[in-house]
């Protein structure tokens, strides 16, 4: 397969300046100078730098090296600040990197943002047209293609209204429109999915899921890990600057959940000195226990598994309710499930287990969004940990024989095993 | 299996040389800019909407800056003054000035803050950034023709109709182009680093337009000065526009000419330069 991106030693280092305004005035530089010139015939020498600020040298990526091969759907993740979006401006061209090089083959688009350049004054078929020139669609392929953004962002009627009148939802869809209509080979995607309502970022997904079927490499950022995994085929994982891992996206997926320490689906809040609560209830730690004894983090699709809690009751009262709730690798919500024991009132430290039975979910990858509400004044929720632990649900070739000979993939969010009757009858 | 449609198949120039990105200038960087123009069509066609949509009296604005600010400068510099004419009327010579020098400073103000106005764009997409710069100037060339046919008015108010020489006259604008662009291109890229440097620039363009010839006659300048004056390009262009639209003066001042010419296009070649050299770093500190 040809390659369509290569980067190799890539670094980027930014200055960060220890100063009150944001900007260099001219007349600072200036007045610098002139101070320079004045100590140097006084016979006083100072350091320039020293004199007059501190600068101070940061590395957002460092080291990086990696090459994507036409077609890929790679997802970029990381915690905050570990250099996504600057690996993105990179590949992009907003910023040159410092050192290293990146080798690109075929035409970039990036979406960083989503409707950069929409101007409020201007109709939303105006801007389309502007829209799509920043974005570097030629004129005629805008023109041929109109009617179907028009359509994707289904804001017909109102194409002739300055988009400053637009809901934020038509205005995020009409943007995300004209982007996901773009022909380059290269698709590059920042957290835009983040925005819009539910069904509209469905139908985002499913647009770049047939844009990277249709043969064109897309690059992903994405807090979502269930997006990530549901999209992309490769990730790529960063930590402060550096690529730790490149690979299988379940595996990245993991290793970004447990900052490569610990085993995968578990997770120690208390130990990495996060505070996941309020004051009154607090998650202290959580973990998935399977007996599949096979690799961890993984669960055949007959075993049952347990989600483990350990919370910490700071105040008493409540009861307090905890709360699972389940999502599908695809982003889709299955289930969710609650503690209707009201136990949990007094101060001190709780250990709370549920248990998922097997032969119920389907093959695939789930994610675990962990919540403690109580309702006793209203609806109080205390914490709600998305997507806090990850499991893979894995269906052996020898398993074969539960599925009465059927080998292909079974559709679906779960996968009960249901009681059937069968009675000759004649 | 992927199967890529014909839409998106990579042309085989691209798939032989890739972009590099790291170590130095791009060597696409003038293929990139001649792609950008499309772009730079949309960014003034843009400006242009938006400025006649906003503003109610958007146009009537366009109109009334420069016939009011003509009819102050006739009558300071021809009436109270009393500065010679050149042979036409004083308002008619003070409306060509005016022409020139009005182009000149809305083209470089609107250069000037172009990318910065911009930066939301700057962080967020990739284009040839010289695109913003040259929209600006593209813009103020419309508002060019809007004092242009005041100055048609004028001049028919007058009876003064231009000869043969109103052909020579587009080459003047480019030479008044040459030089908002060369100035432009410098404090554009200079505003990106220097946020108090957009102060500057009016005040500039205020002792500019009175060391220009704008309200007065090139030939007040004594002799011996006139060479060394000509170091403004907008000698050169108001004299230019006078020359091919009035019919002042019976020869153009070579010398002049020449020394405006060659400073604009130097400093046009400098101001791309500069700009070129800067414009890797503007995303990071914009």
């Amino acid at each position: 397969m040809a390659i369509a991106i290569d980067a190799a030693d890539l670094g980027k280092r930014y200055l960060i300046s220890h100063r009150k305004q944001p900007y260099v005035a001219l007349r600072d530089v200036i007045a610098e100078r002139a101070i320079a010139v004045a100590r140097r015939l006084v016979g006083r020498v100072q350091s320039r730098a020293a004199a007059f600020e501190r600068e101070e040298m940061f590395w957002a990526l460092r080291r990086v090296s990696f090459s994507i091969e036409a077609g890929e759907r790679v997802g970029i993740i990381g915690r905050n600040g570990a250099g996504k979006s600057t690996l993105l401006k990179v590949l992009s061209r907003i910023t040159d990197p410092t050192e290293g090089r990146v080798r690109i083959w075929g035409r970039v688009t990036s979406l960083l943002e989503i409707g950069t350049g929409f101007h409020p004054e201007l109709t939303g078929r105006e801007n389309i047209f502007l829209n799509g020139a920043i974005l570097g669609m030629p004129h005629g392929e805008i023109r041929r293609k109109f009617d179907e953004i028009v359509a994707f962002a289904e804001v017909e009627r109102f194409l002739d209204t300055a988009v400053k009148h637009y809901s934020s939802g038509m205005y995020v869809r009409l943007a995300f429109a004209v982007a996901a209509h773009l022909e380059t080979e290269i698709l590059v995607v920042d957290e835009v999915l983040a925005v819009g309502d539910a069904r509209f970022q469905k139908k985002c997904l499913g647009r770049m899921e047939e844009v990277g079927r249709s043969g064109r490499t897309i690059l992903f950022v994405s807090h979502n890990m269930a997006t990530i995994s549901s999209l992309c085929t490769r990730a790529l994982l960063l930590d402060q600057g550096e690529l730790v891992y490149s690979g299988l996206v379940s595996e990245a997926v993991q290793r970004y959940y447990t900052d490569g320490t610990g085993s995968p689906g578990s997770v120690d809040y208390s130990a990495r000195g996060l505070r996941v609560g309020d004051a009154a209830v607090v998650l202290l730690a959580a973990h998935i226990e399977t007996n599949s004894g096979i690799a961890p983090g993984e669960v055949r699709i007959g075993d049952s598994l347990e989600i483990v809690l350990s919370l910490e009751v700071l105040s008493a009262g409540g009861p307090y309710v905890p709360n699972l709730h389940f999502t599908t690798g695809d982003g889709i919500y299955a289930f969710m499930s609650l503690d209707n024991s009201n136990r949990i009132t007094r101060t001190g430290r709780y250990r709370v287990s549920c248990r998922v039975p097997g032969d119920f979910l389907n093959e695939g990858m789930y994610f675990v969004g962990i919540a403690v509400s109580s309702f006793q004044n209203g609806v109080n929720v205390h914490f709600y940990e998305e997507n806090a632990l990850t499991f893979n649900v894995v269906d052996f070739i020898e398993n074969v024989g539960s599925r009465a000979g059927w080998a292909g993939p079974v559709r679906g969010v779960v996968r009960p095993k249901l009681e059937w009757d069968v009675d000759h009858t004649d | 299996m992927v199967a890529p449609s014909s839409g998106t198949t990579p042309n085989s120039a691209d798939q032989l040389a890739p972009l590099v990105l790291g170590g130095g200038v791009s060597r696409r960087y003038w293929r990139d800019v001649w792609k950008g123009r499309e772009l730079m069509y949309f960014f003034a066609w843009r400006d242009l909407l938006v400025r006649y949509k906003q503003t109610f009296l958007g146009i009537a604005w366009a109109v009334l800056r420069p016939v009011l600010t003509i009819l102050v400068f006739s009558i300071v510099f021809g009436r109270i003054a009393g500065l010679p004419s050149d042979g036409v009327p004083y308002v008619l010579l003070v409306g060509a000035g005016m022409l020139a020098w009005q182009f000149f400073s809305t083209a470089l103000i609107g250069a000037s803050d172009s990318v910065v106005a911009n930066a939301n764009m700057v962080t967020k997409v990739y284009f040839p950034r010289l695109v913003l710069p040259v929209a600006a100037i593209v813009v103020s060339l419309v508002d060019f023709l809007v004092s242009a046919l005041i100055l048609t008015c004028l001049m028919l108010w007058y009876g003064i109709a231009p000869g043969l020489r109103i052909l020579a006259a587009p080459v003047f604008l480019l030479l008044g182009i040459v030089a908002a662009a060369g100035f432009g291109f410098w404090v554009s890229a200079l505003n990106v680093k220097y946020r108090d440097f957009r102060y500057v620039v009016p005040f500039v363009l205020q002792l500019g337009l009175y060391v220009s010839p704008v309200g007065f006659s090139s030939a007040v300048v004594p002799d011996q000065w006139r060479f060394l004056y000509s170091l403004n390009p907008l000698v050169a262009v108001i004299d230019g526009f006078r020359w091919s639209l009035l019919g002042t003066g019976a020869e153009l001042y070579w010398p002049g000419l020449l020394l405006s010419s060659f400073f604009a296009i130097m400093v046009l070649y400098t101001g791309l330069m500069f700009f070129r050299a800067t414009e890797r770093s503007f995303a990071d500190v914009i």
